[in-house]
């Protein structure tokens, strides 16, 4: 029972046969290919899985695809353009934020949402709060993050 | 509950100025894949035709198998369905011995035991066909704790249910317990299981026909699983290709585990004509079946001078190893070897044991059975300082090995060494003394919230223990490219750890060309050199030493025969003089061969010796509050220092500190591992509580550096010492903010606090 379903995928039209109810992370992963987007609990719980729908962060995981029907959807590699990465990843690169690297897709997710509004939590450590990490202890994470807000603010990248 | 974040750069005592290479921080070898998604984990490689092999499990913790129904309601005509019949070879693991099988052919030891796999080319209907899969049993008694297992009532294993015991001897402490004038403490403490909790589970990938087997996955020792197939399949080496894939994470929890999976895939394969098969496990299954940290029982007892000179020290620990040996007794070496402590003591017996339970098989993790032993001694010293009446961290000074004291073991300090230094550093950057004062003054007020500080002083030997470094007798290699760059043949795998990293710039500083010219190959049985486990904090101290020693070969071979200069040359020259070699040699690898340091000797028989080639020394202090409404305690700042010989990359470094903080600090407040009938329960992260951002408090890290004479540049290994010191300060800092009443178990949960202070 599957359905067509389309949202525009990093900037592009995508459009695929899928079960509406199917996790919108298997359909990133499976059938678009996409595999920077990743499962650490399948729950809720981790935010190895983190995307944003819309310009909002939501786990994959916890998202049935037919709900990105029309929507936007954003992905770890939807942050490169024309080969430049994202300022956030430059800096994960630069201050070591990403070790085993299994929670750093999901956890630049985040860190971009927060850098884009920072308003949208009292801290860093609040706006990170729902991606687990389990090597870094968070510290390189939070100087990453610092580095990249300060570029961000510069250069006014979004 | 807002906190700062902190400004942690990471600081280090010593000048690397005379390097190019060595005490940078060059970006990751990898890192660029990784924060792009591009980087491709097991689950993220796709194999034509693939089949999703699922495990069924046992469900009683001991018994035996009468049937086994595969229910209606499923095309298990479709499915491929191995049982422990289908197996080629011997239905062993292959690892220190023989006792584990890949199936269960006749008596359940344990829940979650692996009794049968099916696959099918749907991933949902595999999990379904799972539903369906019905096993009969015929239950035997089963048991589960230390004391159970020791009772003699239930005897599974050998003649007593003991897999292995160790003893150390040190003088004769018996005699100097009934000197007068002593002081005799005793306590008893327990440290819990721990889930690894790697953020991407389990997982493999294989291809098996008669011809050969190749397993692709998420794993720390290729060779291991290697080895483990070997007799499953009755396959010579060169026929079973391991490839480690990136991996996320490990901490000891992809050591030995891997071989398990690999084989299921590659059973089922093998029975599916040699069609790929991947096994994934979710979260659920991972916590539920995989390894732990083998939970501790510690018994300490001292003999204390009046003025708090350490007279006499026995330890009496126990682990609990579960139903197969697996590596518990290595687990258990090393946590005899680290029981002792820091300190200078003339009569000391150490006896430990690990002993069969029905439980899945404890094992490796990050530590590896040292903090089991390092926390009840350290947390015992802050006991006997209260008895004593003696600040915690004078007992300590008191009784601190300096240079050419000996350990229980015998083992002489030869190195240069400072734990005074490092000791008094801690005290300086966490301003112990003043909080220490502060502290107690706040506490005599109403507020609810207490206040604690405490400190923990300890050692964490690099690199296999006693003889092991020579028993595996590891080879690394370079070769040189087309290209005429340099790339780096080890079996070391990166799993997190930094290690193409720092293994690049030991390459590039040896051979005096840029870390650019530097690559890795990835680990591939086919492809590398055995050059032993990623464990063991081994990777950089010892592989990267081998590899310092190949890169001088290498540049006397390019000296010799491709025109390089003898003084001195630029990336160029380099390039042009290796490009030249290859062109005309073809493929050119050297390699290198452990030596054991001179001097190093360790006897097994006696548990004499040196045990470790070099230590690398630590103090943390923790400050935290307790909040006795809730409570709850909070970390609010850490410190961490440590001597690790030469830092090689000082931001990699610090990240494994304090990544391996956050974890023990998990370990000590968080990680309940609750079991029932010798399995973990609460097998969900909504259950089982990891640090997140808003419980793991700023970890500032330094590092005294005091180089190794027999490691890269002076590098020691430091990838388990974080784990090591966290829960001793933390206990401590509690005990203190709590008026000196001591919880001697981890992890310290807010019902434990409100049960101590009823
Ligand atoms: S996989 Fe989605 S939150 Fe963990
Ligand atoms: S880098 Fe390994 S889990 Fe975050």
């Amino acid at each position: 029972m599957t359905a067509k379903i389309s949202f525009t995928l990093n900037g592009k039209p995508w459009t695929g046969n899928v079960h509406p109810l199917k996790r919108l992370l298997d359909t990133l992963r499976e059938d678009a290919g996409l595999t920077g987007t990743k499962e650490g609990c399948g729950e809720g719980e981790c935010g190895a899985c983190t995307v944003f729908l819309d310009g909002q962060v939501v786990m994959s995981c916890m998202v049935p695809t037919c709900q990105a029907e029309g929507k936007k959807v954003t992905t770890i590699e939807g942050l490169v353009s024309d080969g430049d990465l994202h300022p956030m990843q430059d800096c994960f690169i630069q201050e070591g934020g990403a070790q085993c690297g299994i929670c750093t897709p999901g956890m630049i997710m985040a860190a971009v949402a927060y850098a884009n509004d920072p308003d949208s939590a009292e801290d860093m450590r609040e706006a990170l709060a729902g991606n687990l990490c389990r090597c870094t202890g968070y510290t390189r994470i939070y100087e990453s993050v610092k580095k990249a807000m300060e570029k961000m603010s510069v250069s006014e990248i979004r | 509950m807002s906190r700062a974040v902190s400004d942690t750069p990471i600081r280090r005592s010593s000048d690397t100025s005379q390097f190019k290479s060595v005490g940078k921080n060059p970006p990751r070898k990898e890192s660029r894949e990784k924060v792009t998604g591009k980087a491709k984990y097991i689950d993220d490689l796709t194999f034509e035709g693939c089949l999703y092999g699922k495990t069924v499990r046992s469900t009683i913790p001991r018994g035996k198998i009468k049937k086994i129904t595969f229910e209606p309601g499923v095309p298990w005509e479709e499915f491929t369905v191995v049982t422990a019949k289908d197996i080629p070879g011997k239905n062993v693991v292959a690892l220190i011995e023989m006792d584990q099988p890949f199936l269960v052919e006749t008596e359940i030891r344990h829940m979650a035991e692996p009794i049968a796999l099916i696959a099918h080319p749907d991933k949902g209907l595999v999990e379904k066909a799972l539903t369906k899969v019905r096993v009969e049993y015929e239950e035997l008694p089963a048991i589960f704790t230390i004391d159970e297992s020791l009772s003699g009532r239930n005897i599974q294993r050998g003649r007593d249910n003991v897999f292995k015991k160790y003893h150390i001897q040190k003088g004769d402490p018996a005699p100097v317990f009934s000197r007068p004038a002593i002081v005799v403490i005793e306590g008893e403490y327990w440290t819990g299981p721990q889930e690894q909790l790697y953020i991407e589970p389990n997982g493999v990938a294989a291809v098996a026909t008669p011809d050969g087997v190749t397993v692709w996955g998420s794993m720390q020792c290729p060779f291991y699983v290697q080895k483990g197939l070997k007799p499953l399949f009755n396959l010579p080496d060169d026929k079973i290709r391991v490839i480690y894939c990136v991996t996320g994470g490990g901490f000891g929890g992809k050591e030995e585990y891997p071989t398990l999976p690999a084989a299921h895939a590659a059973l089922l394969s093998w029975k599916a004509g040699g069609r790929p098969v991947k096994i994934i496990y979710d979260r659920m299954e991972d916590m539920w079946a995989t390894t732990k940290r083998h939970p501790c029982r510690t018994r300490v007892k001292t003999a204390f001078a009046k003025d708090g000179k350490l007279l006499a020290l026995q330890v009496d620990a126990t682990m609990d190893g579960g139903a197969y040996l697996t590596l518990s007794s290595v687990v258990l070496s090393r946590g005899t070897l680290h029981a002792f402590g820091p300190y200078a003591c003339d009569h000391v017996t150490i006896d430990t044991r690990a002993v069969f339970t029905n439980s899945p098989p404890y094992g490796a993790f990050r530590g590896f059975g040292a903090p089991q032993t390092i926390f009840p001694l350290e947390l015992h010293m802050d006991r006997a300082a209260d008895r004593l009446g003696i600040e915690p961290h004078e007992l300590r000074l008191k009784n601190i090995l300096h240079k050419g004291d000996t350990m229980a073991t015998g083992q002489k300090m030869e190195d240069e060494m400072d734990i005074e230094g490092i000791l008094k550093k801690a005290m300086t950057e966490s301003r112990y003394l003043e909080k220490r004062k502060s502290h107690r003054e706040h506490n005599r007020t109403a507020s609810p919230v207490k206040k604690g500080i405490g400190l923990s002083l300890f050692f964490h030997g690099a690199g296999f223990t006693g003889s092991g470094e020579v028993f595996l007798d590891s080879r690394a290699g370079l070769e040189i490219t087309p290209a005429g760059t340099v790339r780096i043949l080890t079996a070391n795998t990166e799993i997190g750890q930094g290690s193409f990293t720092t293994h690049s710039q030991i390459v590039a500083e040896a051979l005096r060309i840029p870390y650019e010219m530097i690559e890795v190959a990835p680990p591939d049985t086919a492809v590398v050199p055995n050059s032993g486990p990623t464990v063991a904090s081994r990777t950089c101290m010892i592989v990267g030493e081998l590899l310092r020693r190949a890169a001088d070969d290498l540049r006397d071979l390019l000296i010799r025969s491709s025109g390089l200069s003898n003084n001195g040359y630029g990336p160029d020259e380099f390039r042009r003089a290796a490009s030249a070699h290859a062109e005309k040699n073809g493929v050119t690898r050297v390699y290198a061969k452990y030596k054991p340091p001179a001097g190093i000797h360790w006897d097994d028989q006696t548990y004499t010796g040196s045990a470790y080639g070099a230590y690398a020394w630590a103090c943390y202090v923790c400050d935290l509050e307790t909040d006795l409404t809730t409570y709850q305690v909070e970390v609010k700042d850490f410190v961490a220092v440590q001597e690790v010989g030469r830092v090689i990359h000082p931001v990699i470094a610090g990240g494994q500190i304090e990544g391996g903080v956050a974890q023990a600090l998990g370990w000590a407040l968080y990680e309940n591992v609750v079991l029932k009938q010798g399995v973990m329960q609460n097998t969900q992260l909504t259950n089982y509580i990891l640090p997140t951002t808003a419980d793991t408090p700023p970890i500032r890290v330094f590092f005294y550096e005091n180089p190794y004479p027999n490691g890269p540049y002076g590098a020691k290994g430091l990838g388990e010492l974080p784990m090591d010191g966290p829960a001793p300060a933390v206990a401590s800092a509690v005990a203190f903010s709590l008026g000196g009443k001591f919880i001697s178990s981890i992890p310290i949960l807010p019902e434990n606090i409100c049960e101590i202070l009823k």
